[in-house]
């Protein structure tokens, strides 16, 4: 029953924020209220996102180096690494630590402003907390998770390409071929085209969870732990469907195409 | 006719019931006093007349018009004629003074960034604090920040005033100087005032007319001067600030009494 309760109360949270985004669509008062959130989201998330990013590429090719070698395919490694990269761990692995890093800090602000009244102030104020508080916050989310994404695919070629070329001695140029036949246009978008999902459901559920914070330091807390929990799920559950659609779809365009025949 | 009527108001929390069938009319202009223990639904009747809590039952009626049943859209409007002072103070911690108190000008009124400025400050003067605009609420000490705090809830004029125990948690002349300016706003904004408070020096001070609410109910309602003569033993002991035969008991024999 308190599943189905707040799923539902999860709903109307969801609905009322998209009705006031479609209402106010993104007028100069949200942009105002966007830029410290933005520089908050964006610009201090880059350190994080860089290291993440670069060691994924650079232990992908660490695992795979030997393996492709022994049957004489280590050149390949430039589409196996880099199509990995971008379409699936860079994405993913980039959501998840906005997921901790953003999402946390989200919930506590939100959360102790809750707790504090300073969300029943709002209301009284005739300012409604979700169009003042919760609209920036998640349009920041969803704009700036892909362009982290984008940082983050960056750096994973990147270290990739370091460990492959210049640790393992892998020829420069057909490992670029190989990068450049393997990953195509479909495999960049549909990276970046999660990542606004990610960042929808990670600025809703932060939000979500903070709005709804119980009392004291420990109901922070918790919902911070909650928020993190949740968005995580969100994302590698939705990851798992939305790569099954987007398999079906490039089948059904282009075919099969195998990495391995080009 | 009243400015503000609650009607058979109920409003329970699981199975804590708050709020036992209040019904209340406040006059315009003056200046009602709200008494009682702590929990017995003296902020929560409070939070009913600017919608921040809906009833389970009964009506809250604001300026001829019924508001329970109004859409959080709708409700908005309403709330802007209103001031409200928190019993924490509720200052937005991440903006400084000035800005707290000129963000519901910022977000409502219309005017320019000058004269907003110039209202804030004059808001900040009226309750005594000039020039102080640029400190963050952290720096502030309780009764600074809730003067800052009711310089906020005047901030656009309001015709009505709703207090929150403005006066817990301050020494005693802390204590008169929001009882001065409470009084000092009734004249100078001809405001109706709603003060919710278990400080009976201010009550006496300050109330056209005070209300007692026990267990959810009312169970005293008249001028100051009749309080005193009540015959109500509850509202007498309250008064008086003494303790009933039966909640000593538990001090001295009950299962708790290791406690002490």
């Amino acid at each position: 029953m308190d599943v189905v309760e707040s799923i539902g109360d999860f709903g109307r949270f969801v609905s009322q924020t998209f009705t006031w985004i479609f209402r106010g669509g993104l007028n100069w008062k949200t942009l105002r209220l966007m830029m410290p959130l933005m520089f908050e989201v964006g610009v201090r998330s880059i350190p994080v996102i860089a290291i993440t990013g670069a060691f994924i590429g650079m232990v992908m090719a660490v695992e795979a180096y030997d393996q492709f070698r022994s049957i004489g395919q280590e050149n390949r490694l430039g589409s196996i690494i880099n199509v990995s990269v971008v379409k699936q761990i860079g994405p993913v692995l980039a959501a998840v630590m906005l997921a901790g890093r953003v999402g946390g800090a989200l919930t506590a602000e939100l959360g102790t402003m809750n707790v504090t009244e300073q969300i029943d102030a709002l209301r009284v104020m005739g300012t409604d907390p979700i169009r003042y508080l919760v609209v920036p916050r998640l349009l920041t989310c969803i704009l700036l998770t892909p362009i982290l994404t984008i940082y983050s695919d960056m750096l994973g070629v990147l270290g990739g390409w370091i460990v492959t070329v210049q640790m393992f001695g892998v020829p420069n140029a057909p490992y670029w071929h190989y990068a450049a036949t393997g990953v195509g246009r479909w495999a960049v978008l549909e990276g970046v085209g999660k990542a606004v999902f990610f960042g929808g459901a990670i600025g809703l559920i932060s939000c979500y969870k903070g709005f709804n914070c119980r009392a004291g330091a420990s109901g922070v807390g918790r919902a911070c732990t909650e928020a993190f929990v949740q968005s995580f799920i969100a994302i590698i559950v939705f990851n798992f469907f939305f790569a099954r659609l987007m398999k079906d779809w490039y089948t059904t365009l282009y075919g099969h195409v195998s990495l391995f025949a080009q | 006719m009243p400015l503000i009527q609650l009607k058979n108001l109920h409003k329970r929390f699981g199975p804590l019931v708050v709020l036992d069938g209040i019904t209340l009319d406040v006059e315009a202009g003056k200046c009602l006093v709200i008494i009682g223990a702590s929990g017995t639904g003296k902020s929560v009747l409070l939070k009913h007349i600017v919608g921040l809590l809906r009833p389970d039952r009964g009506e809250v009626w604001f300026d001829g018009k019924r508001v329970d049943n109004l859409f959080e859209r709708d409700f908005m409007l309403v709330r802007r004629r209103i001031g409200f002072l928190f019993q924490q103070s509720a200052l937005f911690d991440s903006i400084n003074v000035a800005d707290n108190v000129a963000f519901p000008l910022v977000e409502h009124s219309g005017k320019l960034p000058g004269e907003i400025r110039e209202l804030a400050e004059q808001k900040l003067r009226m309750v005594g604090l000039p020039g102080i605009g640029d400190k963050m609420p952290g720096e502030l000490s309780g009764g600074m920040r809730k003067r800052v705090a009711l310089a906020r809830a005047i901030a656009m004029s309001p015709e009505v005033i709703l207090y929150d125990e403005p006066t817990t948690g301050l020494d005693p002349v802390r204590a008169d100087v929001i009882n001065q300016l409470i009084l000092k706003l009734q004249r100078e904004l001809h405001a109706t005032s709603l003060v919710v408070t278990h400080d009976m020096h201010s009550a006496f001070k300050i109330a056209d007319r005070i209300v007692m609410l026990h267990e959810g109910k009312t169970v005293f309602d008249g001028p100051p001067t009749a309080i005193l003569e009540s015959g109500n033993p509850t509202v007498r002991r309250f008064v008086m600030g003494e303790a009933s035969e039966q909640e000593l008991s538990s001090l001295r024999g009950g299962p708790d009494a290791s406690w002490f």
